[in-house]
């Protein structure tokens, strides 16, 4: 016990202070909240990821914003395993076609009012995938979507940005 | 000659016919007495790496199917043509010989419409039961580039039944974040007595896709098969070209890729060791490697241009140099990653509590471990001394020498174990690698690809062993990539090694497993 604390106060807080975010490249749609989810939103966003068919690269990124250095529930960002308790739905994609059906029970099961964040080129529009027999292409060929993450995949720090984006939307950028 | 193709070519004599142009030997047998020969050479103590088809209708031959076997370092394809006259084309199952055909083997009558005959499985893998009947995207005669109708259908699960048997049922869409699958369990009170697998929700028609690219293009899609494995991935892919091409890469480049796949294979070990013990409560060990990890990230990213090193790795060579400077950087993370994991190592051996959930849980025995081929750090940690890098050797391993760790036990925790080996191990290589990596280019151009030639690399990623195999049409483009990621065998281990267990242990077991779905699904 005495080395888990020991290494625990030798490593100290690692958390990356300033994260960079006001950042051109991620595109906004149709987010026309009103008050009550304002207030719901604020400093508390529960967000159920789901992986319609990517390369897993993009996975490993919604992972990092969870560790130490970037640390998304220091903004209220929280994973959450069940899309009922979900406010928004953070897609990776291209949709595969087995996950067609999948996907669009994810978006059902979650009430609204409800944000869909498209991440990565794959999840943007189809990326190296494309359109074909298995690959339907963009999370917007299935669900529609407020929120576009770009990059192969997207870094912690732009992942961090999309969420941003719902702050700023709200008019009440709790993130300092 | 080596010891597979003797003893094959001594058994079958005249029926076994070496085809000259091929890396590795390939020996085209009847395809009546394809099973025969997957026996005989099973009696020669070989594993079953792959098994996979072509459709050459197009060039006026019929269907091909081929099997991988291998032995020691020696790598062997089994090939046998089937008539083109033929209504529908069969070849006889390897099933009862090696277990890991029976998914390859659904999978080929799945995709590619070729009957296995007497394969006890007659339902569709990774192709779903909604798909048309005839949909089979693996034939030069699909268009690809066409969305698909689909209908209803309905997939036959195993059952039980008896008092006090019930199912449960997870996925695809699981509670953390990862990929998608299907897992359905049986069980008896708190133990699981069966546990099947559903996968294929990724399939992306990958190596449907290879097939509309060109060859440097396409070192991009095969980085792109399984993210977490993009170097390993982009290195196969790129040595089964060379090897096609006859390409000498030049030594500093290969240098250079065997130091990302260290970097890489460093820092998805750091990732599961942490997953793993937070899987039993243990946080305090998820936070501090993630933290290690994202360090390795970041250094990635200032030095390499790339958090994952994508695209870093492309045919020919490598596309990013180091400078002393960063290998300084690089010497000096390995300092400090290697003074605190050493620290964490010690905590995780001090850990009763975790001891307890790690230890005797989800064993695969080396027995099962043998017969089901499995490959990587599931197979050494279940007694089989299986690396690439050292029994299919390739410029610096050769030079540098690799141990590699043989643990017996085949719980959780020789995987972890295992992975804590590796990591000291990759730590030594890279240390290496920095000291003594040859100067020189970066990059040679490879020839045209010619008609009707194949190539084939093995490399040992961070899961494992990764093959590709490919192959050129009539007009040299690509006509087949056949990908192989260690998933495709290491799953069908994680249903054996958790029987018995109790339903709580599944996610430990899991992660002690991680195989990737996308890589599986393709
Ligand atoms: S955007 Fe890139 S990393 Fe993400 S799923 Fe697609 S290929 Fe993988």
């Amino acid at each position: 016990m005495i080395r888990i604390l020991r290494q625990i106060f030798r490593t100290g807080i690692v958390t990356n202070q300033t994260p960079q975010f006001d950042d051109p490249k991620i595109k906004v749609v149709g987010i026309n909240l009103d008050d009550s989810v304002k207030k719901r939103f604020r400093r508390s966003l529960s967000v159920r990821e789901v992986d319609a068919g990517s390369c897993n690269g993009c996975e490993l990124e919604i992972h990092a914003i969870n560790n130490p250095v970037y640390d998304c529930e220091r903004f209220g960002i929280h994973f959450t395993a069940s899309p009922r308790f979900a406010d928004v739905l953070l897609v990776t994609g291209p949709v595969s076609k087995n996950m067609e059906v999948a996907l669009r029970r994810t978006y059902d099961a979650v009430a609204s009012p409800k944000i869909v964040i498209a991440v990565g080129d794959c999840g943007c529009n189809g990326g190296i995938f494309g359109e074909t027999y298995a690959s339907l292409g963009g999370i917007d060929k299935v669900i529609p979507v407020n929120i576009y993450i770009p990059g192969c995949p997207p870094t912690p720090a732009d992942i961090l940005n999309g969420f941003y984006k719902i702050f700023l939307a709200v008019k009440n950028p709790v993130m300092i | 000659m080596k010891k597979l193709a003797h003893a094959l070519k001594s058994a079958f004599g005249e029926d076994a016919k070496a085809d000259v142009n091929s890396n590795p030997v390939t020996l085209t047998v009847p395809v009546e007495r394809f099973a025969e020969a997957a026996k005989t050479l099973k009696d020669g103590s070989a594993f079953l790496c792959a098994e996979w088809a072509t459709d050459d209708t197009e060039s006026g031959r019929g269907f091909c199917v081929y099997a991988c076997l291998r032995e020691g370092g020696e790598y062997l394809i089994v090939k046998a043509e089937m008539s083109s006259e033929a209504a529908g084309p069969e070849f006889p199952s390897l099933v009862t010989h090696f277990v890991p055909a029976y998914r390859f083997e659904r999978q080929i009558r799945s995709l590619m419409g070729i009957i296995p005959r007497g394969h006890p499985d007659g339902r569709p893998w990774i192709k779903f039961e909604d798909w048309p009947e005839d949909a089979w995207p693996l034939r030069k005669s699909f268009d690809a580039s066409k969305a698909m109708t689909c209908s209803e259908g309905q997939y036959l699960w195993l059952e039980a039944e008896g008092e006090g048997v019930y199912e449960i049922a997870v996925g695809p869409v699981h509670a953390g974040i990862i990929e998608p699958g299907h897992f359905r369990f049986q069980a008896v009170g708190e133990t699981i007595i069966n546990l099947e697998e559903r996968l294929g929700y990724v399939h992306k028609g990958i190596e449907k896709r290879f097939e509309s690219m060109t060859w440097e293009t396409a070192v991009k899609l095969a980085g792109r098969v399984s993210g977490d494995t993009t170097v390993a991935h982009s290195t196969a892919y790129s040595m089964a070209l060379e090897s096609m091409t006859h390409c000498h890469v030049p030594e500093r480049a290969q240098w250079l890729r065997a130091l990302f796949i260290e970097r890489e294979r460093i820092a998805n070990h750091l990732g599961d060791i942490g997953a793993i013990c937070n899987d039993a409560a243990f946080a305090f060990m998820l936070y501090q490697c993630s933290r290690l990890k994202e360090a390795m990230m970041a250094t990635n990213h200032r030095l390499f241009g790339h958090r994952f090193m994508m695209d870093r790795v492309i045919p020919g060579g490598v596309t990013v140099d180091i400078s002393v400077d960063a290998k300084k950087e690089i010497l000096s993370e390995l300092d400090f990653l290697d003074e605190n994991f050493n620290m964490l190592v010690r905590i995780y051996e001090e850990s009763s509590s975790l001891e307890d959930r790690v230890r005797s849980t989800g064993i695969l025995t080396s027995k099962l471990a043998r017969e089901l081929c499995v490959v990587g750090i599931v197979a050494r940690a279940s007694g089989l001394d299986v690396d690439c890098r050292v029994h299919n050797t390739f410029p610096p391993y050769d030079s540098i020498g690799v141990n590699v760790p043989a643990l017996t036990a085949g719980d959780v925790h020789a995987r972890v174990w295992v992975r804590v080996f590796e990591i000291r191990e990759s730590m030594r290589l890279l240390r290496r690698i920095l000291k003594t990596i040859p100067s020189g280019s970066l990059f040679a151009h490879c020839n045209a690809v010619l008609p009707d030639t194949t190539g084939f690399a093995a490399v040992e990623g961070w899961r494992g062993e990764i093959i590709y195999w490919i192959k050129s049409g009539q007009q040299g483009e690509i006509n087949r990539c056949m990908v192989r990621d260690p998933s495709s065998v290491n799953w069908l281990a994680l249903e054996q090694a958790i029987k018995g267990n109790i339903v709580p242990d599944f996610p430990i077991c899991n992660k002690s497993f991680n195989q990737s779905y996308s890589g599986h699904d393709l």
